[in-house]
């Protein structure tokens, strides 16, 4: 069974807020999905299906208790970031085998009311069978990031000038962003001349802090045909975990490998039909090497693919992160797959700013990487097109 | 920039009951792997069942203590700078470390290392032995 065209994204949401001082996380989530079902046309009563992360308050049971949901179907899968890919991927997987109809995705956070950043080491949390051999060592977001990313330039000869751009692409669609957290154009200088984090990665290499969340809402194709908005239609995805192998690690590559070529398969398209693409953003290397494992171009070559603007909406040859992306607009709760979605939703739909609106934009990706690159994380790809 | 290891507080890993002959070893000095007897393949993190088969036929093996930098970086922010990283024993498999005792601005993927043991905690809360890695 596929889902190919069994599902649609009716409703997208992202929350305007980058600063939740005085709102808990569970008002977020709630804020989130009233808007996704409004852009939607539809009503809290019209969800039977809830889907949600890791950062979602008490989890599933408590949020479907809180929201006031009545539904035949949950899913709370997380795998990091990436988890609200998979959730689109999942609840096509239940609207085609009859499980629920309308199905509600909602993820919200706020690290940054909160003073969490991605240099403090992660915490010593028990019972997890590797932490004991990494919690010493002080692993955190960035260090794992920069180690790929050093083992990356080592074999294949990536620059940090070739990372740079990948930020200065993002400077560039966040400047027509009101809400994005950072909306100043950079250049490569200004990039490599921030502060070093963890080398290879400076400050501009990195994703922002921000609070906020966001929600969709994917439907049956009679319910979606029913509704007011243009029809975005789930062409295929993929999903795959990857980790240390037993200590075979190799963090030259991403799950994308694998997930890319599912979704791909699924849909029937290959990556020179994708006119739009959300790619994962937590740091400027994830962007390089997720193009390079989605075949976008030829493995080693990511550097000069993201390089003089081809990512630049108007510029270039693939369009990416046109909202500013994680690196400039929005990182939720250090969460990007939801933005990621919602991005590429306004692309289909011909809602992007008009300054960054890719023209005839009829099938676009959205990808993502939810975890760490120098550990374990997860890769999720996910194809629609504008019908 | 400070370029140079300086010590700081590694936190505590939480020892289970399968790896009490590594950590006991550690504080010898010695690093051990797991090697599967079903299969024959070495692997790390250490686990009671190979990753690679599932046999419970894994046994603890003494390392050499030597390999090479698979990658590193250097964390420049925070309470204070250290490098961490992954190294290939010379047995096979890659693990989490950092690198210590050195200048980190001499440091290098490819370069051959040995294990140095640092105890994790601190003076009042002092944990295991770790293995961390030096130049050769
Ligand atoms: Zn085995």
């Amino acid at each position: 069974m596929s889902i190919k065209g069994k599902a649609y994204i009716a409703g997208a949401f992202e929350h305007p807020t980058r600063l939740a001082e005085n709102k808990s996380t569970a008002v977020l989530h709630a804020e989130c999905a009233k808007g996704a079902l409004e852009d939607a046309g539809l009503s809290i009563e019209d969800v039977d299906g809830y889907f949600c992360a890791g950062d979602a308050p008490g989890g599933a049971l408590s949020m479907v208790d809180y929201l006031g949901l009545n539904v035949r179907h949950v899913d709370s899968t997380d795998t990091g970031g990436s988890s609200y890919i998979v959730h689109v991927s999942h609840a096509a997987q239940a609207i085609a085998a009859g499980k629920c109809d309308v199905a509600l995705i909602t993820m919200a956070g706020r690290p940054r009311a909160a003073g969490r950043n991605g240099v403090k080491p992660k915490a010593a949390s028990p019972n997890i069978p590797d932490v004991p051999f990494e919690v010493p060592f002080g692993p955190t977001a960035v260090n794992e990031y920069a180690m790929a990313a050093k083992r990356h330039m080592h074999e294949y000869g990536t620059t940090s000038e070739q990372l740079a751009w990948v930020k200065v692409a993002a400077s560039h669609h966040a400047q027509y962003n009101p809400n994005a957290r950072l909306q100043d154009v950079v250049n490569v200088d200004d990039v490599l001349h921030s502060p070093m984090i963890s080398d290879p990665l400076h400050r501009l290499d990195c994703c922002v802090v921000s609070d906020g969340g966001g929600a969709v809402v994917v439907v049956s194709p009679e319910i979606a045909k029913s509704l007011k908005r243009p029809l975005v239609r789930v062409m295929g995805a993929g999903e795959s975990p990857k980790g240390q192998m037993g200590g075979k690690d190799d963090f030259t590559y991403t799950g994308a490998v694998w997930s890319g070529r599912r979704a791909f398969d699924e849909a029937g398209v290959t990556p020179s039909d994708i006119k739009y693409a959300s790619v994962y953003d937590s740091f400027t290397i994830t962007v390089v090497m997720q193009l390079e494992d989605l075949g976008f171009c030829e493995k080693g070559e990511g550097g000069k693919f993201v390089s003089d603007g081809n990512l630049i909406s108007g510029v270039g040859k693939l369009p990416i992160n046109t909202d500013g992306g994680g690196l400039n607009n929005n990182h939720p709760t250090s969460r990007g797959g939801m933005t990621k979605v919602i991005e590429a939703v306004r692309q289909l739909r011909g809602e992007a700013h008009p300054k960054v609106q890719v023209k005839d934009c009829d099938i676009a990706m959205a990808h993502g990487t939810g975890g760490g690159l120098a550990s374990r994380h997860g890769s999720a790809t996910l194809i629609m097109e504008r019908v | 920039m400070a370029a140079t290891y300086q010590p700081r507080t590694m936190a505590k890993p939480e020892v289970y009951p399968e790896h009490e002959a590594y950590w006991d070893a550690a504080a010898e000095g010695k690093l051990l792997v797991k090697r599967c007897e079903a299969c024959g393949e070495y692997h790390h993190y250490p686990r009671m069942f190979c990753p690679y088969c599932m046999s419970e036929k894994t046994k603890w093996e003494e390392t050499k203590g030597t390999g090479t930098i698979y990658t590193y970086s250097v964390m420049r922010r925070g309470a204070s700078p250290y490098a961490i990283a992954y190294v290939t024993l010379d047995e096979g498999p890659s693990m989490m470390t950092n690198i210590v005792d050195c200048d980190w601005d001499e440091i290098y993927i490819g370069q051959k290392v040995k294990t140095v043991f640092k105890q994790s905690g601190s003076q009042d809360d002092p944990g295991p032995y770790v293995p961390c890695f030096t130049p050769l």
